[in-house]
């Protein structure tokens, strides 16, 4: 099947009004010795109908254990119902980055009410319209802190996520960042990157850390989970100078990897040295308030080479599911939906103390322990029983029977207790 | 109307959804650990949240309510059908840590097969050895692209390749891909006629060169006539060639990248594919790339052994551009469209894209004279220049008025190469009568120019707002509602 109007008829006609006799005039201006002579795309389209048996067959073909406990940066939370039904009017993911406001005062003024959430959330003053992911977050983050100092080296905490670790070691490639690893900010280092909660759960107050940073002329980027946020101590509390997240966990399904939504925040007077698309409150010839990008000269369909950096397809339709998604928890749903992450993590602890717990300090919605055996052999066993028991850490440098374990709100007293107890048969049966 | 924002319709107390109660007992984080600041979001009930985001919706043109004209951005149907697919929960639930061990993997054979079959499939359509879905974005896959060809020159030992080679029309993402990868880059001029100058490029090669990066056809909507010549000097200068497939729709079927002679490409799977742009994305910049790149492509990769999809990481792998596989929802929905049009329903698509633009073209050119001679491809490149000296109506004028007739703009001021610029792009999905509707707004709008050219001044009139203040934007940079501002 295909979505073409054009019958034979109307093609016929406007290759007459042309006066043309074929289509191929349109592609005279590809060199014959450069046509195309086969290609093995299956010659036939489907049906609808085959399309969405076929597609369903693949999508029936994943079939993981119904209990999940995996997390390591993304998260299985509830998700309202609303959220679903409001972005996906077309309005929204239909439209197109909003180059003419006047069309576009919708998506504006969402992009707008996004940066102002998640500036509240994290207690910052300024927030881009979105990038990529979490990992692309950071590696934007280094690059702007880098600008601002006019310094090149990139300290990397022990609390980072590996993967977001390698994704900035892969963007930084071949430009002046220069990626290390270390606990302090050293002579010349444009910023120390720290995530709270760590990579395994681990929650701190990196405030100390901060002022060390500013002595030095440092920058102190945070990396944070949102929704820890309902209950924890905010980058902005704690004097981040930049702070950024994975949004996932706002309302976005896990969608085996994205789309997902990075989240770029920072002190307002940096504002010129950030990234991406920014929205702002004006006023029209009439003087109505309206919203408008702005800033655009800082982007690279202005500045080319000099711009501060390429993005220009972003997440907007994330950032929308993020805003509408803290909308309808609100104030007291967020909080309480950080609460029960917390309280249920510390219940399935308390009922594997049977287990080494790997973490040196309080955790949120993620702990790590050491099992007695390969980890990867525990997963053996507990997926027939219903459990996706968490990722194995060895392959991030952690000993071999060492598993990451994340709960959220969704998890039920009884699926922590069967879980604990099938655990408790499988090391110790 | 209620203008309002989320946070000034706030009312203390009220709330919306609220989590399960809690079934184990409740905790106390220790106290220095905790949010010490107000948590400053919205308190509304969901109606109050339902009617705000609709009334939000509302001030919105999308494709599915407007015809958007778009030069560059292809803003086609997007199949509903792929929404449907995409939503499975057997995809949109499923948790990309089941990558994280060799045991999970058989929980998501499915998924795998996708990217699997949809890598090889991009492979095919770009005449390539190896598609790799991982980049988010056009502008990802070009940093990406890059970062492949800085890679490869490191890896053969070749010292000195600083450059990379962009045309003066190419998007603004092409040189600041290559400058974040950290290449200086050379702008190669083009000719009146709207094509590389072939001269100045074979002037710019050289052995600083790392690569040259390509849009083809180009942002003028035409077929650069010496690609393949420009290719084979490239290659012979020790360069690398980089395709930008923004404009790969237009050739789709017809002609193939990897046989044009380059060995690096992305796709806009959001443009070419079919997939919404949701405001400014999510999109997906999936790559491919020739035999002579495919050991540096970003890892993990899906590969077959048997019946069986498992996961692999090139020996010379530049690492990793996204966490797992991209915007593996956006790749699902693309790979639904291709397998909806099998390769002779691309072939289709191609052929009657152009014929809109053609025929677009072909309708206003007498007001709106194209910038460069002959028949386009599948987008035009007028120009209001006569307009605007001779009435004073500019391309952002022609731009607001056609909103205000219930059109979106086409793109306007871009390529910065030609003044007063209005790139059309209608796409294959369009039909004729929303053709003519458009050409005939499009030539009242000249009517107007001349005979009441303060008219398309004032426009747009009947939006939710008019021209909107970008300088007193930027000047007071409100760019957030927060709980301290007055």
């Amino acid at each position: 099947m295909d979505w073409t109007p054009a019958t034979q008829k109307e093609q016929q006609d406007m290759l007459s009004e042309l006066g043309l006799a074929s289509t191929d005039a349109f592609f005279e201006a590809i060199p014959a010795s450069l046509r195309m002579k086969d290609w093995k795309v299956p010659p036939e389209g489907m049906s609808e109908q085959e399309l969405r048996t076929h597609l369903a067959v693949l999508a029936e073909a994943n079939t993981p254990a119904p209990v999940s406990f995996l997390g390591g940066g993304y998260y299985d939370h509830y998700i309202p119902a609303a959220v679903d039904a409001l972005a996906g009017r077309s309005e929204f993911f239909t439209a197109y980055t909003p180059y003419q406001p006047e069309c576009a005062q919708g998506t504006l003024q969402a992009i707008y009410e996004y940066q102002s959430a998640v500036c509240r959330l994290a207690d910052m003053e300024c927030a881009n319209a979105s990038l990529y992911d979490g990992g692309t977050a950071v590696y934007e983050a280094a690059a702007m802190a880098c600008r601002i100092t006019r310094r090149n080296r990139v300290i990397v905490h022990a609390s980072l996520h590996p993967v977001w670790k390698e994704m900035l070691e892969t963007h930084a490639a071949g430009s002046v960042l220069q990626v290390e690893t270390g606990d302090v900010p050293v002579e010349g280092s444009a910023c120390l990157i720290v995530q709270n909660p760590s990579f395994i759960g681990d929650v701190r107050d990196f405030s100390d850390l901060a002022e060390e940073c500013h002595a030095q002329g440092c920058l102190l980027v945070v990396a944070f989970n949102p929704v820890s946020l309902g209950i924890l101590k905010t980058p902005g509390a704690m004097g981040a100078d930049i702070a950024v997240a994975e949004g996932q966990s706002l309302g976005l399904p896990l969608g085996f990897g994205g789309p997902y939504l990075g989240i770029l925040t920072a002190r307002k007077s940096h504002i010129r040295k950030m990234p991406g698309r920014i929205a702002a409150a004006t006023t029209d010839d009439r003087d109505r308030r309206g919203f408008v990008l702005t800033l655009q000269a800082r982007e690279q369909h202005i500045r080319r080479e000099k711009a501060l950096s390429n993005i220009c397809s972003n997440q907007a339709l994330c950032a929308l599911r993020a805003l509408i998604h803290l909308c309808l928890l609100g104030k007291a749903g967020f909080e309480a939906t950080a609460q029960a992450c917390y309280a249920k993590t510390e219940y399935l602890k308390k009922q594997m103390n049977f287990l080494p717990l790997l973490n040196t300090h309080p955790t949120f919605n993620e702990f790590a322990v050491r099992l007695p055996k390969p980890a990867t052999e525990v997963i053996e066993a507990l997926q027939p029983r219903g459990f996706l028991p968490g990722i194995p850490l060895e392959p991030f440098g952690w000993e071999p029977g060492d598993l990451l374990i994340a709960v959220t709100e969704k998890r039920v007293r009884a699926e922590l207790d069967a879980f604990a107890a099938a655990m408790k048969e499988c090391c110790h049966g | 109307m209620d203008n309002r924002t989320v946070f000034e319709a706030s009312v203390s107390g009220r709330q919306a959804v609220m989590p399960s109660p809690l079934d184990v007992p409740a905790v106390e984080l220790p106290e220095h650990l905790r949010r010490s600041t107000d948590l400053a979001l919205p308190e509304l009930s969901e109606l109050d949240v339902v009617r705000h985001f609709t009334r939000l919706s509302r001030k919105n043109f999308g494709v599915d309510s407007h015809f958007y004209p778009l030069g560059s951005c292809t803003m086609k149907y997007n199949p509903k059908v792929a929404e449907v697919t995409a939503s499975h929960p057997g995809f949109a639930s499923l948790h990309p840590q089941l990558l994280s061990c060799e045991s999970y993997l058989r929980s998501c054979q499915g998924a795998l097969r996708l990217v699997f079959e949809m890598e090889e499939l991009l492979a095919e359509v770009g005449g390539m050895e190896a598609g790799c879905t991982q980049p988010m974005a056009g502008a990802h896959g070009e940093l990406a692209g890059v970062l492949l060809i800085a890679a490869y020159h490191r890896d053969k030992g070749n010292t000195g390749r600083d450059t990379i080679l962009v045309p003066d029309s190419a998007h603004g993402t092409n040189p600041a891909s290559a400058a974040i990868a950290g290449f200086k880059v050379r702008e190669v001029a083009s000719t009146p006629s709207g094509v590389v100058d072939f001269d100045a490029f074979k002037a710019c090669l050289g052995e600083d060169v790392a690569g040259v990066m390509l849009t083809c056809p180009n942002t003028h909507g035409l077929f650069e006539p010496h690609v393949a010549e420009m290719a084979a000097l490239a290659h012979e200068a020790g360069a690398l060639m980089y395709y930008d497939g923004a404009n790969l729709n237009a050739i789709v079927g017809r002609a193939r990248p990897g046989e044009l002679g380059f060995d690096v490409m992305h796709y806009n799977l959001h443009k070419s594919f079919a997939t919404p742009h949701g405001m400014g994305g999510p999109g997906s910049g999936a790559i491919a790339v020739n035999a002579r790149l495919a050991p540096y492509l970003p890892g993990p990769r899906v590969i077959r052994s048997g019946d069986r999809y498992t996961l692999t990481r090139p020996e010379k792998s530049i690492g990793r551009m996204a966490p797992f596989f991209g915007n593996f929802l956006v790749v699902v929905r693309a790979y639904t469209y291709l397998r909806a049009l099998g390769g002779e329903g691309l072939k289709e698509v191609s052929r009657l894209a152009a014929l809109n633009a053609n025929y677009v073209l072909h309708r206003l050119k007498e007001r709106f004279p194209s910038a460069y001679e002959g028949l386009c491809m599948h987008e035009c490149l007028l120009t209001a220049e006569k307009m605007e000296k001779e009435q004073g109506v500019s391309a952002l004028d022609i731009a607001k008025a056609l909103l205000d007739r219930g059109f979106h703009a086409p793109t306007v001021y871009f390529p910065l190469t030609v003044k007063e610029g209005l790139m059309i792009e209608p796409t294959e999905t369009e039909s004729r009568e929303t053709l003519d509707a458009f050409c005939e707004a499009m030539m009242d709008i000249a009517r107007l120019a001349e005979e009441d050219p303060d008219a398309l001044h004032r426009a747009p009139e009947n939006l939710p707002v008019g021209r909107l203040d970008e300088v007193k934007a930027a000047r007071l940079l409100d760019c957030a509602d927060l709980p301290d501002k007055d």
